[in-house]
Formats: C-alpha cells, sequence, structure tokens
C-alpha cells in the first residue's frame, strides 16, 4: 500500500477511536450528576470529553505509526519481556539475598511496604497450590485468610493465647474449613466451582459483618496482641520482659516492624519451601497431573477427590497463616478487609505471575503492590490505573511474567517446558 | 396471605431485574466460555447513564413520563452497547484462543476499570432519584396487612417482558440469532461454515450491556439510588442465577434470577435481612450440588 494511502488509513481508524471515545464518555464525564440542594442537577465539562477524545485520537496515531514503522529489528514488547525472562535463574537468588537483607538499610516506609508485598507473596504462593498446581479456580480465598485472622484475634481475646500458639491453630482452622468447603463442591467442574467458591467467600464476609456477638460486626476486632519474640514483647516502655529491655538496648518502634518483617519473611519461605517440596512428592505430582488431564487421572487410579481436597487444604492453610499474620500486624481487623477485591488481587498475582511459577507470584506481588504504592499519591486515580494495568499485562503477557515451567522430575537433565504445552486445568 | 402475595409480587420484580443482567452472562458464558466480570459493571454504568438521561431530559423541559422513559431506555442501551463492544474489543478480542484464567483477569481488571472510572468521573456519593411513578393498585385486603402491587412494578415487569420477547425473536428468529446459537454450539466449526465470528461475539456482548443497560434503567426507578458499587453486588447475584439456572440456557438465566430474587425476598420477609444473600448462596450450594449442571443446563458430554 502506498504510503499516503497508509496515511490516510491511519487518520480514519484514529478518528473512529476518537468518535467512540465521544460516545463512550459524552455523557459519563460530560455532564457530571450533582445532588444539588433541593434536586439533582448536571455539570456539563465539555473540555474533559474533548481532551478525552484528542488524547485517544493521538495515542491511536501514535500506536498505529509504531506498529507500521517499527524497525524490522526491535523485538516487539512481548519478545522484551521474554528474554528478560531468561535472566530468571539469577533473580530468584538476588531478590532473597535482597529480601534478607532489606532492614539493614531501609527505613521503616520501606519495610512496612516489605510486609505489605511479603503477605502478598505468601498469598499467592498458598493460591498458587490450588489454582497454579491443582488447577482449581478459586474465587473465594480471602474467606480462608479472614478465617486465619479472625481465628487468631478471637483465640487471643477470649483465651488470651498468643501470637505463636495461634499460629499452627489459625492454619489448621482453615485447612479444616478448606475441607468443609471443598468436600461437598469439588465433584463441580471449572465455573461452577468458581461461583461457589466466590459465594463461599461472600458468606464468610457477611456471616463475620453480622455476627455481631462473636465479631463485633462492623465495627471489627482491635487491641489485636502483637507478637512476642519467645515471650519478650515489643514494648515502647522498655524495662524487663521487654525486646530492649532483655538486650540492654534503645526501645525503639522500628524493632518491631523488623521483627514483623522476618516473621511474615519465614512464613512466605516456609510456603515456598513446602510447595516446592509437595510438587516433588507422589501428592504434588498427582496434582499437576490432575490438572493436565482429570479422566487420565482416575483411569491412573488416582482419587480425584482426596487429591483436590488436599490442594484445597494446603492451600487454605496457608491462607489461614497468612491471616493470623495480618491480624498480628495491624492489631485490628474487620470484615472490611476481606472483600472480593482481596480475592481478585491474589488471584491476579497469581496469573500474572505465571500460574504455578514460584518466582513470577512473587515477581508479580512486587510489581502489583508495589505498583499500588507507587501511585498512592493519585488517590482515587489509583485503582483506574490498577484495573487498566491489569488489562493491559494481560495483553501483552497472557500466560504471566514467567511462563515456562520447568519439570519437577526428569529423566536426564530438566529442560524447561514451553508454556504452550501446560494445560492450565478445567476443575 | 395477603403478606406472602406482597412478597411474591416484590420477588418477581427483583428476580426480573437479576434475569435481564443473568442473560448477559449466559450468552457470553455460552459461546466463549469466559465470565464477564465487567458485566455487572456495565449494568452500573447504564444505571449511571439512565440516570444523566433522565436528569438531562427534565433539565430541557420534557416532562412526560412515557417519553422521557422511552428516550432514556434507547439512549442508554445505546451506550452501554458501544461500551460492551469497546470493552470486548479491548480487553477480550487479544485473549481469545488463550488460556482460561487470562480472559478473565482482564475482565476482573475491566471490572475495576469501570468501577472506578464512575467513581473520579461522576463522584463517589449516592446519588438520589425522586420516583418517576406513582401509584399502586390494592389486590388483597387482609385484616392486618394487604398487598399491592404499585404502577412501578407493573412497569418494570411489563419492560422486561417485551424486552425479553424482543430478545427471544432476535435469537430465535434472525439470522444474527442462528449465527449466535451457531457460535454458542461450536465456534470453530461455525466459523468454517462461513459465520463471521468475530463479528458474533461482539454483537453478543452488545446485545448483553444493552439488556443489562435495561436492567439498570428499572433498578434507578425501583430503589431510586444508586452508587458505583451496584454493579459487583449485582453481578454476582445475576452471575449466581445464570449458574443456578444452568450456564449457557437463555430461559434458564431469567428462569435462576427469579429463583434468586424470591429466594432474597421471602428470606428477608421471613428470616433475617441480613442473611439473605447467604440464603441464595446457599441455595445456589445446594442446588449445584444436587444438580451440577444447574436447573435448566445440558450436562457435559466429556470427550477423551
Amino acid at each position: 500500500m502506498p504510503a499516503h494511502r497508509r496515511v490516510v488509513a491511519a487518520l480514519r481508524d484514529a478518528f473512529l477511536s476518537a468518535l467512540v471515545t465521544v460516545g463512550l464518555f459524552g455523557a459519563m464525564i460530560g455532564l457530571k450528576t450533582d445532588v444539588g440542594a433541593t434536586s439533582l442537577r448536571l455539570i456539563p465539562r465539555p473540555w474533559a470529553v474533548v481532551i478525552a477524545a484528542a488524547v485517544v485520537f493521538a495515542g491511536r496515531l501514535a500506536l498505529l505509526a509504531w506498529r507500521a514503522w517499527r524497525p524490522a529489528g526491535t523485538p516487539s514488547p512481548r519478545r522484551l519481556i521474554a528474554l528478560g525472562g531468561r535472566a530468571g535463574r539469577y533473580v530468584a537468588p538476588i531478590l532473597l539475598v535482597f529480601a534478607v537483607g532489606l532492614p539493614t538499610f531501609a527505613g521503616r516506609y520501606w519495610l512496612d511496604l516489605g510486609v505489605l508485598v511479603l503477605t502478598y507473596v505468601m498469598l499467592g504462593w498458598g493460591l498458587n497450590i490450588v489454582v497454579g498446581l491443582a488447577g482449581l479456580l478459586d474465587l473465594g480465598y480471602v474467606a480462608f485468610y479472614a478465617v486465619g485472622a479472625y481465628a487468631y484475634a478471637l483465640l487471643a481475646q477470649d483465651f488470651g493465647l498468643g501470637f505463636w500458639t495461634c499460629l499452627p491453630l489459625a492454619g489448621l482452622l482453615a485447612a479444616c474449613w478448606g475441607v468443609i468447603l471443598g468436600f461437598p463442591v469439588l465433584r463441580l467442574r471449572g465455573d461452577y466451582l468458581a461461583i461457589v467458591t466466590l459465594a463461599f467467600g461472600e458468606i464468610i464476609r457477611i456471616v463475620l459483618l453480622n455476627w455481631v456477638s462473636l465479631t463485633n460486626g462492623p465495627n471489627g476486632i482491635s487491641d489485636i496482641p502483637r507478637p512476642t519474640l519467645f515471650g519478650l514483647t515489643f514494648s515502647m516502655g522498655g524495662g524487663p520482659g521487654t525486646v530492649a529491655g532483655f538486650f540492654n538496648i534503645e526501645p525503639d518502634i522500628s524493632q518491631r516492624v523488623i521483627f514483623l518483617y522476618y516473621v511474615i519473611l519465614g512464613l512466605a519461605l516456609l510456603t515456598n519451601w513446602v510447595s516446592l517440596r509437595l510438587r516433588r512428592l507422589p501428592l504434588g505430582r498427582a496434582w499437576e497431573a490432575l490438572r493436565e488431564d482429570e479422566v487420565a487421572c482416575r483411569a491412573l487410579g488416582i482419587n480425584v477427590t482426596t487429591t483436590k481436597l488436599t490442594a484445597f487444604a494446603m492451600g487454605a492453610c496457608f491462607g489461614g497463616l497468612a491471616g493470623a499474620f495480618f491480624a498480628t500486624r495491624q492489631a485490628f481487623i474487620s470484615p472490611e478487609s476481606f472483600t472480593f477485591m482481596e480475592s481478585a488481587s491474589v488471584l491476579a498475582i497469581v496469573v500474572l505471575g505465571g500460574l504455578g511459577s514460584q518466582l513470577g507470584v512473587a515477581l508479580a506481588a512486587l510489581v502489583m503492590i508495589g505498583g499500588l504504592e507507587v501511585f498512592r499519591d493519585l488517590a482515587e486515580y489509583r485503582m483506574l490505573i490498577f484495573g487498566g494495568a491489569l488489562v493491559v499485562m494481560m495483553i501483552l503477557r497472557p500466560r504471566g511474567l514467567v511462563s515456562g515451567r520447568t519439570p519437577s522430575v526428569s529423566l536426564g537433565s530438566a529442560r524447561e517446558i514451553s508454556p504452550d504445552l501446560i494445560a492450565q486445568g478445567r476443575g | 396471605m395477603a403478606y406472602a402475595l406482597q412478597q411474591l409480587i416484590n420477588g418477581l420484580t427483583l428476580g426480573m431485574i437479576y434475569g435481564l443482567i443473568a442473560v448477559g452472562y449466559t450468552m457470553v458464558y455460552g459461546i466463549i466460555g469466559m465470565i464477564n466480570f465487567a458485566h455487572g459493571d456495565v449494568f452500573m454504568v447504564g444505571a449511571f447513564l439512565s440516570l444523566i438521561a433522565l436528569t438531562g431530559l427534565s433539565a430541557i423541559g420534557i416532562t412526560s413520563v412515557p417519553l422521557a422513559l422511552a428516550l432514556t431506555l434507547v439512549f442508554a442501551a445505546a451506550i452501554a452497547a458501544l461500551y460492551g463492544w469497546t470493552i470486548e474489543r479491548i480487553a477480550y478480542r487479544p485473549l481469545r484462543g488463550s488460556f482460561r484464567l487470562a480472559p478473565l483477569i482482564s475482565a476482573i481488571g475491566m471490572s475495576i476499570l469501570l468501577q472506578n472510572f464512575v467513581q473520579v468521573s461522576q463522584g463517589a456519593r449516592v446519588k438520589p432519584m425522586a420516583p418517576l411513578i406513582e401509584g399502586d393498585i390494592k389486590l388483597w385486603a387482609g385484616p392486618e396487612f394487604s398487598a399491592s402491587i404499585s404502577a412501578m412494578q407493573i412497569a418494570i415487569i411489563i419492560t422486561t417482558l417485551l424486552v425479553l420477547g424482543v430478545f427471544t425473536w432476535l435469537v430465535t428468529r434472525t439470522p444474527l440469532g442462528r449465527a449466535m446459537r451457531a457460535c454458542e454450539q461450536d465456534l470453530k466449526m461455525a466459523g468454517l461454515l462461513g459465520i463471521d465470528t468475530d463479528q458474533t461475539i461482539s454483537l453478543t456482548f452488545v446485545i448483553g450491556a444493552a439488556l443489562a443497560a435495561v436492567a439498570g434503567l428499572l433498578f434507578l426507578l425501583y430503589y431510586g439510588v444508586i452508587d458505583f458499587y451496584i454493579g459487583f453486588i449485582a453481578g454476582v447475584k445475576a452471575f449466581t442465577a445464570a449458574v443456578l439456572g444452568g450456564i449457557g440456557s437463555l430461559p434458564g438465566a431469567v428462569l435462576g434470577g427469579l429463583a434468586i430474587g424470591l429466594i432474597e425476598t421471602f428470606w428477608s420477609a421471613y428470616f433475617t435481612v441480613e442473611y439473605k444473600d447467604v440464603a441464595a448462596f446457599s441455595i445456589l450450594v445446594v442446588v449445584l450440588i444436587f444438580m451440577p449442571s444447574g436447573l435448566l443446563g445440558r450436562a457435559d458430554v466429556e470427550k477423551v
């Protein structure tokens, strides 16, 4: 096609895009409803629509131009990110060293952010067992997170148990809930399972919200005890029985933050270690086989129900542990922290990381939670960008950041498997 | 008795709204097998478009209620249809043929995007609207309680039936409907036989979004308040309805919607309002355990 015809075609394409933008935004942005003194009134904002249309026009034109005149050798963004993925074998150790060393040089703000990111890394790794390994789509993972958090908060408040006693109990309780939920619904397949888990997540939240005598309803539970280091508390006062008093150092708020940071780092690494080890056990191999082909699994004599149940229970258990940590870190929990948005974010982290890839999940958590934090100043535009980024990242990397897989067991040298050869499960 | 009759009417009205949204879910699921999470938010956008249109129309002096409602219906459905088309084009089409969780995450991203777009552009405050249609008809005068059906409810039920009628005609009697049903049965084969599958999928999103916008208008009229968050709750309920009715089945979606509406209303009336969602979800779980493919769904035949 001659150059001028291409320019005309591109201009027409961009113009149509701008026209669609006017159609989409003309009413929604152009006319703002305002609750006036007596009734609703409309405030016209024509310039916002013009700007939006102009931005779309220019953006579309730039995109088309870039596609048309990109030098032949330049790799597309897809390829660029794929190249980055190949350097992956060095990324994991560097990240680990960085994570362990962070408290030595980072300030309070960065440590708090680190705790948040690690919580999501742990949740991502936990959910990865269910979605990535066993191929079961769970849209209500936050329910187990909530069970763990409330288990610790209530046990600590009503029975005076400490964090380290409650931590395994919270994991155990969450695993029990995983089994209770899983038992009736694991016969369901695909999206039926997805909607039931979603429903379960909502049921837990609604019960927490309305069972006021137990959970204090929407007001939540406050003054949840902080964790202790072998019985030593982190208190500002110093004196005997506190960490500062025992080690004879100046009491400082950052000591507790550093301690919390290492607790969640340890918990996250535990999750990682357990799932890596489980992948090598017959159980873990059965999970992956189940994801690849359920019928073949049945034919080979694998008990599908118990295999699915164990995956569900393991995932739930780690969710519960993360929940207990969340409760002790915040010292306050309310049902508002356990909405569907949380489940969706964790699932997005798992899928964006590359289902089943431990490193990918950690990177995705870092990118997404860190990214959200970077845009904190943008206030209400933050989630707008978050949603848009999810769509764009999925389009650029539908298989996730780290999409290749290394088999857990192989004859000879283990070679990476292309993502196109991996099934993603239907259950 | 009068009380139960009243609940029946309320439940049916609510169920109609859920049914309209559920049709959009079930159509998209039937053809491309994905949960369109953004659909609930298209419903919310439809409600906001209706609010803007109704306010705008009264501002420029169109006071005849039927005319204003008809114009609003067309306007909201048209713009929402454009939203549906754009969403499919931007967020789902590039992922067609990719693995099944990618469009799901993309849809969740779209849902977050739409919610926050409306929050930013229209403000986070709850928008109230004065009731447009007033008056009611007494059906049953009991000793303590008398049941009545309001003009609004009649309008909602009639509008829903009309829209669903047009929709049924579209699906069963037109070439487009035939193409849609063919794509639902076998997308690849339909493409081989010369059906423009991309266009058919686009039109499916357009129709689903238009129906959701109608539901948005009805929701606005019925409840009189909307905010940017209504899409999520209504969306989850409608999806539950679609699954309950057997996902992929169009009559099933409406039936499921009615069932969810009735369960919710009766539960709130006779037990507790707080746990009405728990009741709806629990019944979903129970139904799925005993009828794994929903009320009207076909059982999956698995080929090995």
